[in-house]
């Protein structure tokens, strides 16, 4: 882990300030979210002190500071999805998981975001589960769905 | 391949005159499929196809051709625009005319392919046929631009849309891509690009209407030793995805676009700030970027004309105020995205304190084509002070939906009701609502407004930046009001006073009109009623004094909804009754005694355990406890449970 935070943080030789969301955005890529590690090398590296790097990424809201669940949703609230019902689905995922977005589940098994269009508004609300999208969901399908998954991480 | 590069370089782009020798149009043809020997299929490939399985689709007819070892070449295409008929697929037999077919999951691939080459056409998955000059017509089947859909529109710039293979350099120069561009930086200068975009009278895309030539030239006569092109494509509007379907389908003309503008202004840096989420478009844009640099199309003294352009993408990290130009720029320097006080215009001083332009996408999209066909031609589209088309998000809950591209001068009614097709399931028709979280409604009786940045101003609407969403009787429109604030509530970025308390109590207020109190004594009542008497005052307030757009235009969903569905707030305020059953808080339920047979499903799923009853006996439901919920209302197999 802490090699690969070396190798971007080389490709960024000069280290300006204007590198920093690039550059935070590719560890949160390879990692999959900013570890205080993380964030202290990057100061040290930009010349910045850690708070600075905090308030910045906390103003944006698609830098997380926890590592994500195993099963990542997200799910669509553009106005279409909305119109179509998607705010029932979000209530259910809450119901059903515990948590609120941007949260994860304390087994480390579930995360969720909300997102503002997908563009599959003709197939609202969509969801979409690990990168697979699943349309036309209704609140009611998701108990079964999410008990799905839990069996496909408990059996892997 | 090397060959075909050298060729299309040195006898296509850096050829002198603008008609091309036989032989190269020859080869062109091969490249661009005019004339194909072989049967081709095209798989449609943005996000809402992958949305709907085109991959899976892909794949199917892949192992088809594998299995039946036909030598069938097999394209992916962009989208073509309905997105309600994806995943699409579309078969061109030599010397026929292309064929689309709608809907073709899966499992739907192997007895289409079928059917198709063995002349066995099933009409149930069709859509139309497109007619090229010399190719043979299938009898009896419509074509593709007389259904209404595309009747109405006029696309130029989609007019590659899901025509070619995006990921493609070679068949985008083929159908004469980038000879603008070459041709611009060979022979014309900087000014001249800027008259001729500021003589077609283009204006800006994203809602503001400036017309782009006059801010080219604002930041070309700024004095500077370095210049920025910005392309906005962070898009995040809810229901918006126009910029993102150009992106992943015809992502060589943007480039292009770009490039131009780089060159106009004489910039050397273009940046494209792409929104988060969308992935595909990503890949498909840095694609292409890589494969136009390969070209030789960038980098240093380009083709010998002694201009240097580089183009990077920085993709957006999540904060809707990012879009507003000055912000948009505090996140490109690594701070905060935090709009500022204008003027100075980025023009004058933007990126790093030197002059800016920034352009959304369908802005620049237009660049190529006039430049290509001239000032003059660009004029001949749309209305005198609006030239050009302007491409929309149909979505919503019309019949068909996808982006479409009308020339400006279009009323909305025939967006309506001929493109979209009207309204799904013979539902009645409530508004239409332009323009995003800062748009306005339109209703029934402004449904003849054309589309036009002058005419729509004087109605007090914004065009905003291309969502078309249809409402229909199903809706609340408080509720589609708390919506959009909610969404501004959580995007506002804090930094001035009026956006930050302003939406939160707006939403505070519309939360309390529509929640079902729990007691009305301990002055909730009260409460309510003051807050709605102050929600106006709050709506004027921010519309005067908050610093940016975002703030600014926040409260036009709910000024416009006030104004057109009065009668429907005051009867959530003062009756509080939803008549779209759509509120929760203000729904009640009761059961039908003749219906109901006692089966005791809906009190075994009651969360608040507010129906009681004996089994075998008609049920009730106890009305201080229910939270209106609904799921006994679904839950019913008798439908004996009715909403007041």
């Amino acid at each position: 882990m802490g090699a690969d935070l070396d190798i971007i943080l080389k490709k960024y030789k000069q280290g300006k300030r204007e590198d920093l969301i690039p550059l935070l955005q590719e560890i949160q890529e390879d990692l999959g979210y900013l570890s205080e590690e993380a964030i202290v090398k990057t100061g040290n590296f930009l010349g910045l002190s850690t708070t600075k790097i905090y308030g910045l990424a906390t103003f944006y809201d698609k830098f997380r500071f926890i590592p994500s669940g195993k099963i990542k949703i997200s799910i669509c609230h553009g106005t279409s999805c909305f119109l179509n019902g998607s705010q029932a689905v979000i209530n259910k995922i809450k119901e059903e998981t515990g948590i609120i977005p941007g949260q994860t589940t304390r087994d480390g098994n579930f995360s969720y975001e909300i997102v503002s269009c997908m563009g599959g508004c003709n197939n609202g609300p969509v969801i979409n589960v690990n990168g697979e999208y699943h349309t036309h969901i209704k609140a009611e399908q998701l108990p079964e769905l999410i008990k799905r998954l839990k069996y496909v991480i408990e059996n892997d | 391949m090397e060959d075909l590069n050298t060729f299309l370089i040195e006898k296509v782009l850096l050829f002198e005159s603008d008609t091309l020798s036989p032989e190269t149009e020859k080869v062109l043809q091969q490249v661009r499929r005019d004339k194909p020997v072989q049967p081709v299929i095209f798989v449609s490939s943005g996000t809402s196809s992958l949305i709907a399985g085109s991959e899976k689709t892909y794949t199917a007819v892949e192992t088809y051709i594998n299995e039946n070892a036909s030598s069938a070449g097999l394209v992916r295409v962009g989208c073509t625009g309905p997105a309600n008929f994806e995943p699409m697929v579309c078969i061109q037999i030599p010397g026929k005319n292309k064929l689309f077919f709608r809907n073709i999951t899966e499992e739907k691939v192997e007895p289409l392919l079928n059917g198709v080459f063995h002349n066995d056409i099933s009409d149930d998955d069709l859509a139309g046929q497109t007619g090229t000059k010399g190719f043979e017509l299938w009898p009896g089947i419509p074509f593709m631009d007389e259904l209404p859909f595309f009747a109405y529109q006029k696309r130029v710039v989609l007019g590659n849309c899901g025509c070619y293979d995006p990921e493609s350099i070679e068949e985008y120069i083929a159908r004469g891509g980038y000879r603008s561009y070459v041709k611009a930086i060979r022979h014309y200068t900087f000014e001249e690009v800027c008259d001729i975009i500021e003589r077609s009278g283009l204006r800006g895309r994203s809602g503001g209407g400036y017309l782009t030539g006059l801010k080219w030239k604002h930041a070309l006569n700024t004095s500077s030793n370095a210049r920025y092109l910005i392309c906005n494509a962070k898009e995040s509007d809810p229901g918006a995805f126009t910029d993102r379907t150009i992106l992943e389908s015809d992502p060589h003309r943007l480039i292009e676009g770009i490039a131009i503008g780089a060159y106009a202004i004489g910039a050397s840096n273009a940046i494209v700030f792409i929104r988060s989420g969308a992935d595909h478009a990503r890949n498909r844009l840095q694609k292409a970027i890589d494969k136009a640099r390969e070209y030789g199309l960038f980098g240093h003294n380009i083709f010998s004309s002694g201009y240097n352009l580089d183009i990077i993408i920085r993709k957006e990290p999540g904060a809707f105020v990012c879009g507003e130009e000055t912000a948009l720029i505090n996140t490109l320097e690594g701070e905060r995205g935090m709009p500022q006080l204008k003027p100075p215009y980025p023009t004058t001083a933007g990126l790093f304190g030197k002059p800016t332009v920034i352009n959304n996408v369908e802005t620049l999209m237009n660049v190529p084509l006039i430049m290509q066909n001239g000032p003059e031609w660009f004029r001949t589209l749309g209305t005198e002070n609006s030239p050009g088309t302007k491409v929309f998000a149909l979505a919503g809950k019309g019949r068909m939906s996808g982006v479409v591209e009308v020339e400006m001068g279009t009323t909305i009614r025939t967006i309506l009701e001929d493109i979209a097709d009207g309204i799904r399931e013979g539902k009645e028709f409530k508004a239409i609502q332009l323009g995003g979280a800062s748009g306005s409604f339109i209703t029934s009786e402004n449904l003849d407004i054309a589309i036009d940045y002058d005419v729509l101003r004087e109605k007090g609407i914004g065009m905003g930046a291309g969502g078309f969403v249809i409402i229909d009787e199903n809706t609340c429109m408080v509720d589609l009001v708390r919506y959009y604030m909610e969404f501004i509530r959580n995007e506002s970025c804090g930094k001035c006073i009026p956006c930050r308390e302003g939406t939160g109590r707006m939403l505070e207020i519309l939360e309390s009109v529509i929640r079902k109190p729990l007691n009305e004594e301990s002055g909730t009542t009260l409460e309510r009623f003051k807050g709605v008497m102050q929600l106006e005052t709050i709506a004027s307030v921010m519309k005067d004094t908050s610093l940016c757009g975002l703030g600014q235009t926040a409260p036009n969903p709910f000024i416009s909804a006030l104004k057109n569905f009065r009668d429907e707030f005051e009867e959530h305020i003062f009756d509080r009754k939803c008549r779209a059953n759509i509120c929760r808080g203000l729904r009640s339920f009761s059961i039908d005694v003749d219906k109901c047979t006692g089966c005791t499903a809906c009190a075994s799923k009651c969360p608040v355990n507010a129906i009681y009853g004996t089994r075998l006996q008609p049920f009730f439901i106890v009305e201080e406890k229910c939270i209106g919920c609904g799921i006994c209302f679904d839950i019913c197999k008798f439908s004996a449970i009715t909403v007041k």
